[in-house]
């Protein structure tokens, strides 16, 4: 195999760890600030993606069919804060675990009931539709790089609020001391409510930039969900960071494992987050 | 739900047991009682899809069946029909209690179904060598009249063998011998790339990589990034339906496309508009095209869009066929579904005059016919030649 070929799988394994960051963000913030475990994610994820193709039937753009969407799902996300997770701060992981498993057969079946059990597509905007040539045979098309752009910029929106913002302070000191921060005066209830709502945006979000490039499907939520969950493992629950490097290692060795090794394809992931968690047990970087 | 199945198994053992010694004394009177009478109908249990995407399919088969009993009258060997039609949704769990509906509580004679290959092998499994005739207007999973085959299981499709095999020894004729085989990674997809690695690889042709992706996941970035480095002679595929418009299109945005030629089977079927430009120059092999030029072809498209509005398609000659069937199948008993022994006789003996051509039924029940060779030209599927003539199915594991 040329070198090429591994430089082309490395960048599609970069633009796949970019994605994956962009819903494993979310699924940490939740679980690190919030300490809920939001098995619910990957339906946000697939919400996303079919509240996009819905929308971008109507209007007939991709664009806005996003710009719909988002508040749709953020409003979603405030919705089902208030009325179901909101009851479960004070309970056990196990209520959570199982609270956000009924959401995933809730939105499932919702799924199937609203748009049926078929596969759709999203056609790529004609505006981004183009390609980059890479060798004589491979082109590289444009929209792909349009999503790793999309991801970066969040990516870097992100880094700036937790970092730089007032909001952004709240939210890590709620997440290192509860009580302390209750105490300061600082209403946690509503910053709970918006660092959940917010984590379904992300995963929303990452779904209707993904319609595009990979296709809707029932159930394409939990396959990310599981996914989501290694990358949060590795990186350490509540980081970032973790969440950022955990995406890539496991976009990466996804994309090599599949084409490389096919027969093991499944397996390759799996293998990596033993070998991370045995090497440390906490995940990379602990917490954020 | 289970228990409930093997007791009314057992129940409906010691019927039929029982039955045959009555129908053995009485064969001569129950015929007779039907030509008096004249007027109880025939019954057509009917379990497709009909609802989701695959809506489309189902009613085409239903329409199409329709629409060839009705050109005969609205009359099976005589009787009149009464149809008593179910919503599969694609279900498989559902699919036994369904079957059971159409068995027990409707008594149908008959059963028309699957599109789904999953929902086909539960329905042979519980039907096998049961008091009713089962005919599969789509359903291609090879089992069906391979090792589940029986003499009251016929089908008027197609099986995944029959579709790929012609596909090797084509391919190797336009001289391309280097091949990247890339499919879903399900029964169906297995079976097809077997299939076509069957004929294949003896002839001199060799499997440069064998690539299953995931089903039903449309992500092929990685895996054309490695058809561009193997630079192979062509690609063979399985994908149909959406996931089939969206392979064609990302092929040729990964700028593949006219540099590695693509074949396939149900590639192009019914996705060749949807794909536009990416599907121009796509060739497969299938047992139908709407562009095959024969009489029965011309009249069949503009009776399908004259009684209902929609283009005709592959599912929709199926469920003609199957329409042909009942129709040879009944009037070789003059209409005494009693018969069973000779409906199933008369029914594998059928000709079917059918839009695809002429074919016959093998000894597992499944037609023996014509695989062509067709390519994307316009958007239509033009027929380019025919890779095998009167191919049957080995069915293998049947003891018929």
């Amino acid at each position: 195999m040329e070198f090429s070929f591994y430089l082309i799988q490395l960048l599609n394994g970069i633009q796949y760890g970019f994605l994956l960051f962009l819903v494993a963000s979310g699924l940490t913030l939740v679980f690190g600030i919030m300490d809920v475990i939001n098995l619910a994610h990957g339906s946000f994820y697939m919400i996303g993606a079919y509240l996009t193709f819905w929308l971008t039937g109507i209007f007939g753009s991709l664009f806005l069919g996003v710009v719909f969407a988002v508040p749709l799902a953020v409003a979603l996300g405030f919705v089902v804060e208030k009325l179901a997770i909101a009851y479960l701060y004070k309970k056990g992981h196990l209520h959570q675990v199982l609270l956000t498993y009924a959401l995933i057969l809730i939105f499932d079946e919702a799924q199937r009931f609203l748009w049926g059990n078929d596969s759709h597509g999203i056609d790529i905007p004609a505006v981004l539709s183009g390609s980059i040539p890479l060798t004589d045979v491979q082109v590289y098309p444009v929209y792909r790089l349009f999503v790793s752009f999309v991801c970066i910029v969040i990516g870097l929106g992100m880094f700036y609020v937790i970092q730089k913002t007032k909001l952004g302070m709240t939210i890590r000191a709620g997440a290192s001391n509860r009580e302390m921060t209750q105490a300061l005066g600082i209403n946690i209830e509503w910053l709970f409510t918006i660092v959940f709502s917010l984590g379904v945006g992300l995963a929303a979000f990452a779904g209707m930039i993904a319609a595009p490039i990979d296709s809707l499907y029932p159930g394409m939520g939990d396959n990310i969900l599981i996914i989501s969950l290694v990358v949060v493992v590795i990186g350490g629950i509540g980081s970032i960071k973790g969440a950022f490097v955990g995406a890539m290692i496991i976009g990466i060795s996804s994309i090599f494992g599949k084409t490389l090794f096919p027969d093991m394809a499944s397996i390759v992931v799996y293998a990596m987050m033993a070998a991370i968690l045995i090497w440390k047990p906490q995940g990379l970087f602990k917490s954020a | 739900m289970s228990k409930i199945f093997k007791k009314n198994m057992t129940r409906r053992e010691f019927v039929k047991t029982t039955s045959t010694a009555v129908a053995v004394t009485a064969v001569s009177s129950v015929i007779p009682t039907f030509a008096i009478g004249g007027v109880a109908p025939v019954k057509v249990g009917v379990l497709l899809p009909f609802t989701g995407t695959y809506a489309k399919l189902g009613s085409h088969i239903l329409d199409a069946m329709k629409m060839r009993i009705a050109q005969n009258g609205d009359k099976l060997g005589g009787r009149p029909v009464e149809y008593k039609v179910i919503d599969s949704e694609m279900n498989v769990p559902k699919s036994t209690q369904r079957v059971n509906k159409l068995v027990k509580k409707e008594k149908a004679d008959f059963i028309v179904g699957p599109v789904h290959s999953g929902i086909g092998i539960n329905m042979a499994r519980m039907l096998k060598d049961e008091n009713v005739t089962v005919i599969v207007p789509n359903a291609g999973a090879n089992q069906i009249t391979g090792e589940l085959c029986a003499p009251n299981i016929f089908r008027t499709s197609f099986t995944s063998w029959q579709t790929a095999y012609p596909a090797g020894p084509a391919m190797l004729k336009a001289g391309l011998k280097r091949v990247v085989l890339l499919y879903w990674n399900y029964a169906f997809g297995k079976q097809t790339a077997a299939a076509f690695t069957e004929s294949f690889v003896p002839g001199g042709g060799e499997i440069v990589a064998d690539m299953p992706t995931p089903f039903p996941k449309t992500e092929f970035q990685s895996f054309f990034t490695k058809v561009a480095a193997l630079k192979p002679d062509a690609v063979f595929t399985f994908y149909s339906g959406g996931g089939a418009i969206k392979f064609m299109k990302d092929y040729a945005a990964a700028g593949l496309q006219g540099k590695i030629p693509l074949w396939g089977t149900f590639l192009t079927e019914g996705t060749a508009k949807g794909a536009g430009a990416a599907a121009e120059g796509i060739k497969s092999t299938l047992h139908y095209s709407t562009e095959l030029d024969n009489p029965v072809n011309v009249k069949f498209k503009a009776d399908f869009k004259k009684a209902t509005g929609d283009d005709a398609d592959v599912f929709a000659i199926q469920g003609f066929d199957a329409g042909s069937l009942l129709i040879q199948g009944l009037d070789g008993v003059n209409g005494d579904t009693g018969a069973r022994m000779e409906l199933h006789n008369a029914m594998q003996s059928a000709k079917i005059d059918s839009p695809r051509g002429m074919f016959t039924f093998s000894k597992a029940n499944h037609p023996i016919q014509n695989i062509y060779l067709r390519e994307v030209q316009g958007g239509l599927n033009k027929v380019i030649g025919v890779a095998a003539e009167a191919l049957e199915d080995p069915a293998i594991g049947c003891k018929a």
